[in-house]
């Protein structure tokens, strides 16, 4: 990538100002609100569900993550953050074998991977895992 | 989108309500809409934004995709094969078109 020093320096600024300016209660308003949409407003109780990420992550255009959650209707997965925290949901259809998907996703920077399951009997059950990430996978 | 191409690969089911393991892959960039180009100007976002499973007409998995799945979206599952049949897989890009793939279970 080429850029120039004047591009360098406001996307330099601009990275800090973002990091300086939006605390981390900020990210957690956004992952709440997120979490929320999601479960309707009902409380995640922890457990009952498996989350698959690596603890570090060389690169976070694609860090592979699997779900997995016995009798879940759905699942889906935040990350906590990115500049947005929806990732990816899954709804299991009838002729799912089990509740269990994976795929690859991107990572800003080091963060929380939280994966949220809908139950059939409509409760809902979380779980959230640290990724540290080498190189972001977001923007330049 | 032009130059898009589906891959999937699926177990062969040996019997009847056998599970079988699905692996699809999509060539996309997946713009996520955050990035800028050369100028500073944001590249709008054009992702694949749904992608479904479905055997004989139901459903296997539905899943919703937002920008920060990567480039060329992978997805992992199982089925369940009730009888023989055939697998559609579609696959639903921001711009409005469909990429389809299908995959026979015969046993």
């Amino acid at each position: 990538m080429n850029l120039t020093r004047r591009q360098a320096l406001i996307t330099a600024m601009s990275a800090a100002a973002v990091a300086g300016i939006l605390p981390r209660s900020a990210m957690a308003t956004a992952l709440d609100d997120a979490m929320a949409a999601f479960t309707g407003g009902a409380e995640a109780s922890e457990g009952g569900i498996i989350l698959t990420a690596p603890e570090i992550a060389e690169n976070g255009n694609t860090v592979p993550v699997e779900v997995e959650s016995e009798g879940a209707t759905r699942i889906t997965i935040f990350a906590a953050g990115n500049p947005s925290p929806g990732v990816v949901t899954f709804a299991f259809g009838p002729l799912a074998a089990v509740s269990r998907a994976s795929t690859r996703i991107r990572l800003a920077g080091t963060q929380d991977v939280v994966a949220v399951a809908e139950m059939a009997d409509g409760s809902y059950q979380m779980i959230a895992q640290e990724v540290k990430v080498t190189i972001g996978g977001c923007g330049g | 989108m032009e130059g898009v191409r589906p891959r999937v690969r699926v177990d062969s089911a040996t019997e009847a309500g056998a599970t079988v393991e699905v692996k699809t892959l999509i060539s996309h960039p997946m713009e996520s809409g955050q990035r800028r180009n050369g100028d500073g100007d944001l590249i709008p976002r054009q992702i694949i934004n749904r992608f479904t499973a479905e055997y004989n007409g139901e459903m296997v998995i539905d899943v919703t995709i937002e920008p920060a799945v990567s480039t060329n979206p992978y997805f992992e599952f199982d089925a369940t094969v009730p009888e023989p049949g055939t697998f559609t897989f579609t696959w639903y890009d921001d711009d409005g078109d469909v990429y389809t793939s299908t995959n026979d279970q015969s046993f």
